[in-house]
C-alpha cells in the first residue's frame, strides 16, 4: 500500500522493447494522489505500451514502474486490485443488465455482497439510472453506456483509474458531464490517468505528458506549457513538438 | 453544379429511426462535412449515398443518377473510404492500389497526377503488406485506393477518428487539395474542431440536421453572448459559476468555461459571486462562440 506522500504512479527508466524496436524509452515521472494526469502522444508513440505495462499486462524490459505501490514487473497481480481501466470500446456486457454488470465487476474484484449493493445504489442514484437498473446495458444510449463504463471502473474504489481514449465518438455535451464525473473521481482521492485526442480535453488535466518516439518530450501543467511553447493552445503544444519530430524523422 | 443531391431520406433498423428525413444539396469541389457523434446516423447516410444501403423513402442522386435505380452508374463516379480499414491487409501497398485501379478498368499512371502528393509520402513502403502499416499509413493508401479511378464524388465516412491532432491536420490539408481540383467531398468527423476545415457543414444528431451552413454562419448563429471565465482553480469553478442565478449555461472550454447569462444577470454579478466563493485570478471577457457550443445549445434545446 501507499502512504500519502508517496506517488501513485512512480517510472524511473521504464522501457520496452519489442525486438530491435523500442517502443517506450526510459521514461521518467510520478502522478500524485488524486491528481488528473494526461498521456498524450501521437499515434505509435509509445501510450498504449506504457499504459500496459503501468496495469501490470507487460513486463517492462528495463527501468522500474511502481503503481499504487506495487512493482508492475513483480507483482502484477497486486497492481490489478489497485486500479481500474476503461478504453473506448467499453468493457461492459450488453446482454446483461446495469444492475448485473456492476455485480459481475464487483465479484470479480472481491467485493462482499452487502457492500456490492450498497455501492450499486449508490452509482444508480449518482448516474440518475435508477429506472434503467434492469435493462440491458446493450439496449442503453451511448452516453449513459460511457458513465456506467467509468463507474464500473471505480466501482472497487480503485487508486488509480486508467482511462484510454474514453470520450471518443461521443456528443460534445455527453463529453462535458463525463469530465465533471472524471473531476468528482478526482475530489474523492482517485487518481486519474487519461489519454485523448481532444487537445481541450488536456486543458481539464491537472498535468500533461507528450510522449513523441518512445519518450517524454514535455511535462507540466497545461498552463506553463503554453507558456513554456508560446503557444494559444494545448493543440499548438503539441503540434509543435510532434511536429519537431516529423521534420526530423 | 450539382454533384450530390438528396431529399427526405429515412432509414429505420427494426424500432429504431437511424436517419429521420434529411435533405442537402453539395455542389462540385465542394468540401462538404457531417459532423456529429456516434449514433447521429452520419454511416447510415453516407452508405445510402454509396448505394450501399437503400433507403426507406426519400430519394438520392450523386452526379445526376439515382443511387438506387442507377447505382451502376452512381458507383463509378464515387469513391468510397468506409470507417474501418477494408483494404486487402495481405496485398502489398501497391498491388492494393494497382488492384482498385483495375477494378475500375483504368490504371494508376493514368490518373498518378491525382494520388501524387499522398502516394510519395507511402512509396518507400510500397512492397510492404498494407496490414503491416502503421494507422496514418493505412488511412493515406485507403485515400488513394479511393481516389485511384478519378471519381467526382469522394464520399468519406470518419476518416479522422482515433488519429492524432497532428495526422488529422495533414489529412485535411490533402482534402484542399482534392476539392482544388474539383471532386466533392463530403466527409463525417465527430471532431467539432474540424468544422472550419470545411465550406459547408451539416451538424447531425439523432438521425437529423440540426443546421446546415458554412462553418462561420453556424458560430455566428449562436443566440447569446458568450463569456470565456478562468480562475487559479479551474475544477471548483464550474460549480462556483452554475451556483449563481442567472447563469444560463457554463461548460468548460479548454482553459476556460464559456458562459452564458439571462438577461437579468451579467459578468459584474459573477465577479463578485466568484469573489465571494473565494476565487483568485478571475478573468471574465467575451469570446466568440464556435461550432461546438452552437451544437450542445441546439442538441440540449431540441
Amino acid at each position: 500500500m501507499t502512504t500519502d506522500s508517496e506517488p501513485v504512479i512512480y517510472t524511473e527508466g521504464l522501457t520496452k522493447r519489442f525486438g530491435a524496436f523500442t517502443a517506450v524509452r526510459g521514461i521518467s515521472f510520478a502522478v500524485e494522489r488524486g491528481e488528473i494526469f494526461g498521456f498524450l502522444g501521437a499515434n505509435g508513440a509509445g501510450k498504449t505500451t506504457a499504459m500496459r505495462m503501468l496495469c501490470g499486462l507487460s513486463r517492462p524490459t528495463a527501468g522500474i514502474a511502481r503503481v499504487a505501490g506495487y512493482d508492475v514487473a513483480r507483482q502484477p497481480e497486486q497492481v490489478k486490485r489497485c486500479i481500474g481501466y476503461m478504453s473506448q470500446r467499453f468493457s461492459l456486457y450488453g446482454d446483461l443488465t446495469v444492475r448485473e454488470n456492476l455485480k459481475l465487476y464487483g465479484g470479480i474484484y472481491g467485493m462482499s455482497r452487502t457492500h456490492i449493493r450498497q455501492k450499486t445504489a449508490h452509482v444508480l442514484q449518482e448516474l440518475r439510472l435508477d429506472h434503467e437498473a434492469d435493462k440491458l446495458v446493450g439496449d442503453l444510449p451511448l452516453g449513459w453506456k460511457q458513465k456506467l463504463a467509468f463507474s464500473v471502473a471505480i466501482f472497487h474504489e480503485p487508486q488509480v483509474v486508467f482511462l484510454d481514449e474514453p470520450t471518443g465518438g461521443v456528443d460534445p455535451l455527453t463529453r462535458r458531464r463525463f469530465w465533471e464525473l472524471i473531476y468528482g473521481a478526482a475530489e474523492r482521492g482517485i487518481t486519474v490517468f487519461v489519454t485523448t485526442h481532444y487537445m481541450d480535453e488536456a486543458e481539464y488535466c491537472d498535468r500533461v505528458s507528450i510522449m513523441v518516439d518512445g519518450e517524454i518530450r514535455a511535462l507540466d501543467t497545461p498552463r506553463r506549457l503554453r507558456q513554456q511553447f508560446d503557444a494559444a493552445g494545448m493543440d499548438e503544444v503539441f503540434r509543435k513538438l510532434v511536429r519537431v519530430r516529423q521534420a526530423g524523422a | 453544379m450539382v454533384r450530390v443531391s438528396f431529399s427526405e431520406l429515412a432509414k429505420s433498423y427494426g424500432s429504431q429511426q437511424a436517419l429521420k428525413g434529411v435533405s442537402l444539396t453539395v455542389g462540385a469541389g465542394e468540401l462538404f462535412g457531417i459532423i456529429g457523434p456516434d449514433g447521429a446516423g452520419k454511416t447510415t447516410l453516407l452508405r445510402i449515398l454509396a448505394s450501399l444501403l437503400l433507403p426507406d423513402s426519400g430519394s438520392a442522386q450523386v452526379c445526376g443518377y439515382d443511387v438506387v435505380r442507377q447505382y451502376g452508374e452512381v458507383r463509378r463516379r464515387l469513391g468510397y473510404m468506409p470507417g474501418c480499414f477494408s483494404l486487402y491487409q495481405d496485398l502489398t501497398v501497391e498491388e492494393n492500389l494497382q488492384f482498385f485501379a483495375r477494378l475500375f478498368g483504368t490504371t494508376v499512371q493514368r490518373n498518378y497526377d491525382l494520388i501524387a502528393d499522398i502516394y510519395g509520402q507511402l512509396a518507400p513502403f510500397k512492397d510492404r503488406r498494407a496490414g503491416k502499416l502503421s494507422g496514418g499509413m493505412k488511412q493515406k493508401l485507403a485515400l488513394c485506393c479511393a481516389l485511384v479511378h478519378r471519381p467526382e464524388v469522394l464520399l468519406l465516412d470518419e476518416p479522422t477518428t482515433g488519429v492524432d491532432a497532428v495526422s488529422r491536420q495533414e489529412f485535411w490539408q490533402m482534402l484542399d487539395r482534392i476539392t482544388a481540383q474539383g471532386i466533392t467531398v463530403v466527409a463525417s468527423t465527430p471532431y467539432m474542431d474540424e468544422a472550419a476545415r470545411c465550406h459547408r457543414i451539416a451538424l447531425m444528431q439523432s438521425g437529423r440536421f440540426l443546421l446546415v451552413d458554412e462553418p462561420h454562419q453556424v458560430a455566428a448563429s449562436f443566440p447569446f453572448v458568450m463569456w470565456g471565465v478562468r480562475a487559479a482553480a479551474m475544477h471548483r469553478l464550474l460549480n462556483d459559476v452554475r451556483s449563481l442565478q442567472g447563469v444560463q449555461s457554463a461548460y468548460s472550454f479548454g482553459d476556460s468555461l464559456h458562459v452564458t447569462f439571462a438577461p437579468s444577470c451579467g459578468p459584474g454579478q459573477l465577479r463578485s459571486h466568484l469573489a465571494q466563493c473565494g476565487h483568485t485570478e478571475v478573468e471574465i471577457a467575451r469570446v466568440p462562440p464556435g461550432v461546438e457550443d452552437v451544437f450542445i445549445y441546439l442538441d440540449y434545446e431540441g
